[in-house]
């Protein structure tokens, strides 16, 4: 491989050839394997099972809302469909999204280095997490929980029906998968580097990663313990957080947010990591702004730790914690408009195509945007006290967690599914979901904002007449968001056994990942590689030599 | 959509309180903020995607070196209008975060699924509030059960209503008419069913309002009735005892603790020393106080604070 531009034309890998994917057969190899690719598609499925199950409760919500008396089902019902929509999508989807599939998968390949540090422990996560998950899952499914995702205290603790006990449970256990798969990616970024790979030389999908895993370690095992906490005062009725057992009935919300803050950063740091991988490869540019976009990851994993009060500003909390919460928050921004300003510099003078996985990138800068701008609103206080606990919170953070870390993963897979399958999906087919996905959203979650501004309270399973005709709107978009998600799940499907042959780099794209066969080999690297040059060398000579 | 659908769609919500407009206002500004960025990133991304779209699959564009100005200036640019919004937004805030001295008093219990609602004159409303118009009105707000939140939109209003402790907003209406109140912290199954209405009244109809209905004794009164009954009078009798300090003149009042802190007697202490009296014990006084936790109604509690507070305070008579 001398240019970039060679590796388009490249013979596809011959029939035969042993990949990761065809070494060994049979359902064993598959649930004993220790190939962080392999258990990077393990977790592929599992994540998308869930996605695919928290859909279908927002389905059952939009369809609900269209009517102000409720249009399918009670009240109670109402209220466990947007608790299991939001356990699921938080804990067991957009928190393992990213790292567990693509920074599994993606980690070794992108540091040239055989498999993560601790290969057992890898496997030993992905138990753990469908163990939780499983729990979770079926507990929702036969009793259903009705607290939120927020297990607000003291009526999860004292005055709910519902199966909290268990759920909170799936939720605590799958948290031990995110500590251990941080502590993995942290070991194995620091020590398992290809010689030459130098810190500055890192993909910004691996720093982006390194910070997560950062907030894994750190921010999980405080979750694990409210939940702990959660359960002695249920089952036992500890006084923690019920003043009617002696408790402070905020300390679980400061408890709560400490982790679910910096979870937020969990959700999209990794988003953010794979914007800068296909922005780069399809303008053919090296990042513009590469330490400032690295370092911005870091300063937003540290900030995010202290910001949690302004989810409390309506709590009684004291007008000067309200003041220091507030401007740590605007702080927070800042790096991530870094971020938006270096992704759109980095297309100056660049050479831009448009595949899908460059559409969902771009279609993330400009959502994201949203998202992070109408954070702002949320971060000022006055502004705070009107829109909180509205319908404008959900659509800020459906901008950033949808529109931001699911377009981003939806990017990323269709980035490097031809490196995972050796096969490529039609092209046309994804542009046009990518599309599709950009209108549904839109449609799905502005007119949220505005019902937000008119006052409308968010968890309501009825509301008064006024808000009918934007709740229509949003349930109209959401439909057409749903036929989005599910085209693409058809043509990666098909993919597998019908698609092309991708070759080793189907996008003319750098990193080490493209040096190699699509699929890659169970080993990844024949040799080792040593690494003389920069990330996203689009312009210089490729100088990547073997031992 | 036609015309008269679009005409449906409502963009603002009504403001009809003091700080309403000030609060839009700056929703105004930071939305100018979100559209003005919004359109820039999109126009610049667009006219990139054109401009430099791939003419052929061999190009190699130049490389273009990282600009430490251009990085300085949009971190300083935005954080420049972070403070301006952060200033603004504080200010805001701070400015209404105290009620005026001379504000109408209204008590808030929220219970599953509703608002109970106490004058200091003695009527009692359930899911309704009668409010004057253009007077200052103090809510102080406690929870039977879960956490609750009190929520005018069209005052620009909101706090939570905990369980255990108080807390307090203010308002200032500036127009008559009914306006949502709703509950907007999720509390269990009928959260959505927590809503009720508050009915801004000339002053003179608010009086007339008070004086008609069923006539009913004001809080202070009930206060003083379970002063009796609830036996407080035995050691807080007017005049000193040594088993417990007289309660004439003490709302307001720095008290030296037992435990050495000094707090000042406002309604949450009032209630945490019914409730846990140890955790309040006053200095130099024996701390047998017993506890009326399960015995007193939240209700209850208010009344009897109302009844403490007319007793004389430190800070200037409030004058209601």
């Amino acid at each position: 491989m001398s240019t970039a531009t060679v590796d388009i034309h490249e013979v596809p890998a011959e029939s035969g050839e042993v990949n990761y994917l065809n070494a060994t057969y049979g359902i064993r190899s598959w649930l004993l394997t220790l190939d962080h690719k392999r258990i990077g598609l393990l977790y592929l499925v599992s994540i998308t099972i869930m996605f695919v199950i928290g859909g279908i409760a927002a389905m059952l919500m939009r369809i609900n809302l269209i009517e102000p008396q409720g249009a399918l089902v009670e009240p109670e019902t109402y209220n466990k469909l947007f608790s299991t929509h939001g356990i699921i999508m938080v804990f067991f989807f957009l928190v393992p999204s990213i790292p567990a599939t693509l920074g599994n998968f993606l980690i070794p390949l992108m540091i040239g280095a055989r498999d993560v540090a601790f290969p057992k422990l890898n496997l030993m996560s992905w138990y753990i997490f469908v163990t939780g998950a499983s729990l979770a899952l079926y507990s929702l499914m036969t009793g259903g929980v009705d607290t939120g995702w927020t297990f607000y205290t003291p009526y999860s603790s004292t005055y709910s029906h519902s199966a909290v006990i268990a759920v909170a449970l799936g939720v605590f256990i799958a948290g031990f998968s995110s500590i251990l798969t941080g502590l993995n990616f942290i070991v194995t970024i620091h020590k398992m580097r290809a010689p030459g790979m130098t810190w500055f030389r890192l993909p910004l999908f691996i720093w982006a990663m390194y910070a997560t895993s950062l907030i894994f370690v750190l921010a999980t095992p405080v979750i694990a313990i409210t939940i702990f906490l959660l359960g002695l005062e249920r089952l036992l009725h500890v006084g923690i957080f019920d003043p009617a057992l002696g408790g402070d009935p905020l300390l679980f919300q400061h408890m709560f947010w400490f982790y679910s803050h910096p979870a937020v950063y969990i959700m999209i740091l990794p988003g953010m990591g794979v914007v800068s991988e296909l922005i780069t490869a399809f303008s053919r540019k090296k990042i513009f702004g590469y330490s400032f976009v690295a370092f911005s990851s870091l300063s937003i994993a540290v900030i995010s730790f202290v910001v949690w009060g302004h989810h409390m500003f309506v709590t009684g909390q004291s007008v000067y914690a309200g003041l220091v919460f507030s401007v740590l928050s605007f702080l927070v921004a800042i790096p991530s408009a870094v971020k938006v300003f270096n992704w759109t510099a980095t297309l100056y003078k660049g050479s831009i195509s448009y595949e899908a996985p460059m559409l969902y990138a771009l279609g993330f800068i400009g959502l994201f945007t949203m998202g992070g701008l109408t954070g702002l609103f949320l971060a000022s206080l006055a502004v705070d006290v009107h829109l909180n606990g509205t319908y404008f919170i959900v659509a800020h953070f459906h901008y950033v967690m949808v529109g931001g870390a699911v377009m981003a993963f939806m990017g990323g897979l269709h980035f490097w599914w031809p490196k995972m399958t050796g096969r490529l999906y039609p092209d046309v087919w994804a542009r046009l979901a990518a599309a599709i996905i950009f209108i549904g959203f839109n449609l799905t979650f502005f007119p949220q904002f505005v019902l937000g501004y008119l006052g409308m309270p968010r968890r309501y399973a009825i509301y008064p007449a006024e808000f009918q005709v934007l709740n229509v709107m949003s349930s109209a978009g959401a439909s057409i968001l749903g036929i989005g998600y599910l085209i693409p799940l058809i043509y990666l499907t098909w993919s597998m056994r019908y698609g092309k042959p991708a070759g080793p780099n189907p996008w003319g794209a750098k990193g080490l990942e493209w040096t190699i066969p699509s699929p890659p080999p169970t080993e990844n690297f024949e040799e080792i590689p040593i690494v003389t040059e920069e990330a996203y060398n689009y312009a210089g000579t490729n100088t990547v030599s073997h031992v | 959509m036609d015309a008269v659908a679009w005409a449906m769609i409502p963009l603002q919500p009504t403001s009809a309180s003091s700080i309403a407009d000030g609060v839009d206002q700056l929703y105004l500004f930071l939305t100018g903020i979100t559209l003005f960025f919004t359109v820039l990133i999109f126009s610049i991304i667009f006219y990139f995607m054109i401009k430099y779209r791939r003419r052929s699959n061999e190009e190699v564009p130049p490389e273009v070196h990282s600009s430490l100005i251009l990085e300085l200036t949009w971190t300083i640019i935005p954080s420049l209008i972070c403070v301006v919004i952060f200033v603004w937004a504080s200010e805001l805030y701070v400015r209404n975060a105290r009620p005026p001295d001379a504000s109408t008093e209204i008590f808030v219990i929220g219970k599953q699924w509703m608002w109970h609602i106490q004058h200091p004159e003695g009527p009692r409303e359930i899911n309704e509030l009668h409010v004057p118009v253009n007077e200052p009105v103090k809510v102080t707000m406690t929870s039977q059960d879960v956490i609750h939140d009190f929520y005018i939109p069209a005052f620009r209003v909101k706090k939570d209503v905990l369980p255990g402790r108080y807390t307090s907003i203010w308002f200032q209406a500036t127009q008559t008419g009914t306006f949502h109140l709703f509950c907007a912290q999720y509390c269990g199954t009928d959260h959505a069913e927590m809503i009720g209405w508050i009915y801004v009244m000339t002053p003179t109809d608010y009086t007339a309002w008070l004086a008609g209905g069923e006539k009913t004794i004001s809080m202070t009164q009930r206060g003083e009735q379970l002063y009796s009954q609830f036996g407080c009078v035995g050691c807080h009798a007017p005049g000193d005892s040594a088993s417990g300090p007289s309660l004439v003149g003490l709302y307001g009042k720095p008290q030296k603790l037992s435990n050495g802190q000094t707090q000042v007697l406002d309604e949450d202490a009032i209630r945490q020393s019914l409730m846990v009296p140890n955790s309040v014990s006053v200095a130099g006084y024996k701390n047998n106080m017993p506890t009326y936790k399960g015995q007193m109604t939240e209700e209850q509690v208010m009344d009897l604070i109302a009844f403490v507070k007319s007793l004389g305070s430190q800070e200037k008579e409030n004058g209601k």
